[in-house]
């Protein structure tokens, strides 16, 4: 059954954001197509073989990368392994609750994997210890510290700055000097949030809980679509989700500059 | 790659925008409030709806409306190697994304306190088993009788050899460039649900969407047949 971690909002508020969006306004004052301030700072945790604490406005996540030396999967013997997962501690908000991951963390964490692993952003091919025995695998773990919306974006611009500067951690395994690891060029993770008849990018926490539906697309340095996932029990026109790739991909060049400069 | 279209041809003979054989039963099983059974290529999906019902414990229950709650659960013998029973982290987020397309068209705000249960079972798997599945449910859900304001219908479009084409196979969801699952209520041609995981350029995209909203829409209409057999049986009797 599935518990519902962000707690409804009350119809007063709802009705307000709605009343606001009619006129083309936001609660916080900002345009529907515009981002909250977005930090990146890398290599903060120590024992971590790659991190990065992203902000968003106030939502705040850590992403940590470890990695292991393991058996490949059986399809793909002559390639390493990622794993991706996100953790809503009941730190970072008082709806959250301790205890194994819910079904919202989990298609968080599944929707920045497909990002990940689908625009090839970590080179899997070159993290083979021995061929078919053993290879590399990559854990990627986000931990949400502060909510304020908008996990999406954070967790997926955390694990992408985290891999970034992450290394191969060979000493630790005898097998010579750490080397950087391998990656190319990340995905951009780009969300919006429909409720009323107004579509924004880069929902604040109140705009989540008064959403009837959300929308996340990645992209890679094309702009071409790597991952997309519709959510929540809205629906969209064709026109809306055509309107928010190309939205999409304005916001995707302005976030990239962030991450690579 | 350039092994999977030949001549124009898919490997098991089909069209870029041909549908795999489909069938639909509505009906199927004697204690499920509504239920439906779904042949989709080598798909066998049964769908079962329990509800309206009272929610229980009572602190799940919203004042306001039903809660709808789907699982897709694949059965531990449906694939290659055996599935362990129990949910994963795979059918844990396709029944969120299933329980919210169906929502959508449901007007749950007709049975406050209540649930309706709904239960996906994959028995045999072969690509394409949430689209499979959400059409059994949106059957299952009609048979029971549950007010909606459209019958979804689900379909995939996705990218082979550079072409795209109309509801992947095995070899083509695995071997292929891009997968694009989505279920539509077929009236309005809304977008219920949408994934996509792969590599499709903006106009590749555009060229998906609609091939999928065209299959979708061909199942609508094999979905509204089926449930019209069973009542035109029931009548006759």
């Amino acid at each position: 059954m599935d518990i519902p971690e962000v707690k409804r909002i009350s119809a007063v508020k709802k009705d307000y954001l709605i009343k606001l969006a009619k006129q083309g306004k936001r609660a916080d004052g900002r345009e529907f197509d515009e981002y909250r301030k977005i930090t990146i700072e890398r290599n903060i945790i120590k024992k971590a073989e790659g991190s990065a604490r992203v902000k968003i406005g106030n939502t705040m996540v850590l992403a940590g990368i470890k990695l292991d030396i393991g058996e490949p999967y059986p399809d793909s013997p002559e390639e390493g392994a990622m794993s991706t997962s996100v953790e809503l501690p009941p730190l970072a908000s008082p709806d959250f609750e301790p205890g194994p991951p819910k079904p919202d963390a989990i298609e968080i964490a599944r929707v920045i994997d497909r990002g990940i692993r689908e625009s090839k952003y970590i080179k899997l091919d070159k993290l083979v210890v021995e061929p078919g025995e053993k290879v590399w695998i990559v854990f990627i773990d986000i931990h949400v510290l502060d909510y304020d919306g908008n996990l999406f974006d954070a967790g997926s611009l955390a694990a992408s700055a985290a891999l970034q500067n992450a290394v191969i951690p060979n000493e630790r395994f005898g097998l010579g000097d750490n080397e950087p690891l391998p990656v190319g060029s990340p995905p951009i993770s780009c969300t919006f949030a429909k409720f009323g008849n107004a579509i924004v990018v880069d929902p604040g926490l109140e705009e989540e809980q008064v959403a009837e539906a959300r929308f996340t697309v990645a992209l890679d340095e094309n702009g071409d679509i790597r991952a997309m996932q519709k959510g929540l029990k809205g629906r969209f026109t064709v026109e809306e989700i055509k309107n928010n790739i190309n939205r999409a991909q304005i916001h995707a060049k302005n976030i990239r500059k962030l991450l690579e400069g | 790659m350039g092994e999977l279209i030949k001549d124009g041809l898919r490997i098991d003979g089909r069209k870029p925008d041909e549908l795999r054989p489909i069938k639909i039963e509505a009906g199927v099983l004697y204690r499920a409030d509504g239920s439906a059974y779904v042949e989709w290529g080598g798909n066998k999906v049964l769908a079962a709806v329990y509800g309206p019902r009272e929610l229980l414990p009572k602190h799940m229950q919203d004042p306001t409306k039903a809660v709808v709650n789907a699982r897709y659960n694949m059965a531990s013998f449906s694939v290659e190697d055996r599935k362990r029973p129990g949910p994963d982290r795979r059918s844990i987020e396709i029944s969120k994304v299933t329980s919210e397309a169906l929502e959508s068209v449901i007007f749950t705000e007709l049975f406050p306190r209540a649930v309706i249960d709904i239960n996906i079972e994959i028995l045999d798997a072969e690509a394409g088993t949430r689209c499979a599945g959400i059409t059994a449910a949106a059957v299952a859900l009609a048979d029971a009788g549950i007010p909606m304001r459209d019958i979804p219908a689900a379909c995939a479009a996705g990218k082979v050899d550079g072409q795209v084409v109309l509801d992947l196979r095995k070899e083509e969801d695995q071997e292929g460039e891009a997968d694009l699952p989505i279920a539509i209520a077929p009236r309005t041609e809304e977008i219920l649900l949408l994934q996509m995981d792969g590599h499709l350029t903006y106009k590749e995209f555009e060229e998906a969407l609609e091939l999928a909203i065209k299959g979708s829409k061909y199942v609508s209409k094999l979905q509204k047949e089926a449930l019209r057999r069973k009542y035109k049986k029931v009548e006759e009797e």
